[in-house]
C-alpha cells in the first residue's frame, strides 16, 4: 500500500476513504488497526518498513521527527532536544569541517594551472 | 583510459532537500552541514569529472518489497526523479551512460556478482540531493550517471565485505574502460541514524568516527562487522554506510588522501557527514 503513495491521486484517495483504500490493498486486521490508530510501533510490528511508512506518515502530516517522538513517548520538542544534545558527545577531532593536512592533488593542480 | 578522479560521500536525508527548498542553508541549524560543501564544489571544479558512478539506496520510489534486488545497476539513457510522496520537489533528470553501464555490468557478472540490470529506473532523493549539494546552480547536471542501488532498506542486507568487493569490482571495470572519461565515485547516505522503534533517534558518533577514520586508508576495517552488527552500531538506517563502503571499494585498494571531511550532529534524526577522497 505504501508504495502507492508515491502518486498524489492515491494519497488523495486514501484521505477520502481510508477504510476502502486499506481494503483494496488487503491489509490484515492487525495492519488495519495499526493504521487506524496511527500506532507506528504496531505498524512496524505488523510488518511495515519505516522507509515506506514514512510515505504514509507524510499523508498524515507527520515527519520522521514526529515519528521518533511518537515511538519513544516523548514530545516532538523533547525528541529534537535529545538529538541536539547528542552533539555534546562529539569529540572536536571528529565534529566540524576538517580540510586535508597535505596539499591535495586538486590543490596542486590549481597551482600548476 | 578512463580515470577515477576520487570519491565524494555525503548524507542524503530528505530534510536536506527541504532545507534547500526553504533556503535554510545559512540558518543556524543547517549551516554547519552546508558549510561542508564549498570545499566539495571547489574539488569538483578542479577535478572536472564528466561521469558519476553513484552507490545509493532507493527508498521506495523505484523498488518496493515485491521485487527487491540486493544490487541493481542502471543501464538507462536517462534517469528521472519523481514524486516520492513526502513533499520534496521533483528533481532534475540525469543523463545516463549506457555504454559504461554495460561495461560495468559485464565486468560484475564476469566476476560472479549476480546483479539486477535496470534499463529503466527512477532515482530518488538519495541521488538527487547529493547532486543538488554538489552543483547547486547547475541547470543540467555536468556529469553523466551510472547508478548502482544497494538494498539497505529491508533485511537480509548484503554484508559490508560483499559491498566492498562489489565496489572493488566496479572500480576494476571503471579503470579498464576504454574511454577517456573522468569519473567521480559517490557513496550516499548515513551516517548513524535510526528512524524506527523504541531506539528511534539513536546516534553513534563513536562508530561514525571509526568509519570516517578508516575510510581512506583501511576500508577493510569496516567489513569486520556483519550487516546486523552495523545496524546495531549505526542504527537501522545507519546501514546506509554500505553505500559508502562500496563506493570506497571502487576507488581501489590503495590508500586514499582525505581532501576534506565534515561531521555534524544532528540534521533531522541523522548524524551527517561529507567526505572527499582522492588518489594519494
Amino acid at each position: 500500500m505504501c508504495f502507492s503513495f508515491n502518486n498524489a491521486a492515491n494519497r488523495a484517495a486514501f484521505l477520502a476513504d481510508e477504510e476502502a483504500y486499506c481494503r483494496k490493498y488487503g491489509l490484515t486486521g492487525e495492519q488495519r488497526a495499526a493504521v487506524a490508530a496511527r500506532d507506528v510501533p504496531a505498524m512496524l510490528a505488523a510488518g511495515g518498513n519505516v522507509y515506506y511508512l514514512a510515505k504514509l506518515a507524510g499523508i498524515l502530516g507527520l515527519n520522521v521527527q514526529d515519528l521518533g517522538a511518537l515511538q519513544t513517548g516523548r514530545s516532538v520538542d523533547d525528541f529534537k532536544a535529545m538529538l541536539v544534545a547528542a552533539r555534546a558527545g562529539v569529540d572536536p577531532a571528529l565534529g566540524g569541517l576538517h580540510i586535508g593536512s597535505r596539499p591535495s592533488a586538486s590543490a596542486r593542480q590549481r597551482e600548476n594551472a | 583510459m578512463a580515470q577515477v578522479v576520487g570519491g565524494y560521500f555525503t548524507s542524503h536525508v530528505p530534510s536536506i532537500g527541504g532545507a534547500i527548498q526553504r533556503g535554510d542553508q545559512q540558518a543556524e541549524y543547517w549551516k554547519p552541514f552546508f558549510d561542508g560543501f564549498p570545499p566539495v564544489r571547489q574539488w569538483l571544479a578542479d577535478v572536472a569529472p564528466d561521469v558519476a558512478v553513484v552507490f545509493y539506496n532507493d527508498h521506495g520510489l523505484n523498488f518496493f518489497l515485491d521485487a527487491m534486488p540486493t544490487f541493481a545497476v542502471g543501464a538507462a539513457p536517462r534517469y528521472d526523479n519523481a514524486d516520492e510522496g513526502w513533499g520534496l520537489p521533483v528533481y532534475k533528470s540525469f543523463e545516463g551512460h549506457p555504454n559504461l553501464s554495460w561495461h560495468v555490468i559485464e565486468t560484475l557478472v564476469e566476476a560472479e556478482f549476480d546483479i539486477t540490470t535496470c534499463q529503466k529506473m527512477l532515482v530518488d532523493h538519495a541521488l538527487s540531493i547529493p547532486f543538488e549539494l554538489a552543483w547547486p546552480d547547475a541547470e543540467a547536471w555536468p556529469v553523466r550517471l551510472v547508478p548502482i542501488a544497494i538494498n539497505t532498506v529491508q533485511f537480509p542486507l548484503p554484508s559490508p565485505r560483499r559491498c566492498l568487493a562489489l565496489g572493488r569490482a566496479v572500480g576494476r571495470a571503471l579503470r579498464s574502460w576504454k574511454g577517456d572519461e573522468r569519473i567521480v565515485v559517490m557513496g550516499t547516505g548515513g551516517l548513524s541514524h535510526q528512524l524506527e522503534g523504541a531506539r528511534a533517534g539513536f546516534l553513534n558518533p563513536d562508530y561514525d568516527r571509526f568509519c570516517l577514520d578508516h575510510l581512506a586508508d583501511d576500508p577493510a576495517a569496516l567489513t569486520t562487522h556483519s550487516a546486523e552488527e552495523v545496524a546495531e552500531l549505526a542504527g537501522t538506517q545507519g546501514v546506509e554506510i554500505l553505500n559508502w563502503i562500496a563506493a570506497r571499494g571502487a576507488l581501489g585498494e590503495a590508500p586514499q588522501a582525505m581532501v576534506m571531511r565534515n561531521y555534524h550532529v544532528p540534521i533531522s534524526n541523522t548524524a551527517a557527514a561529507t567526505v572527499v577522497l582522492e588518489p594519494a
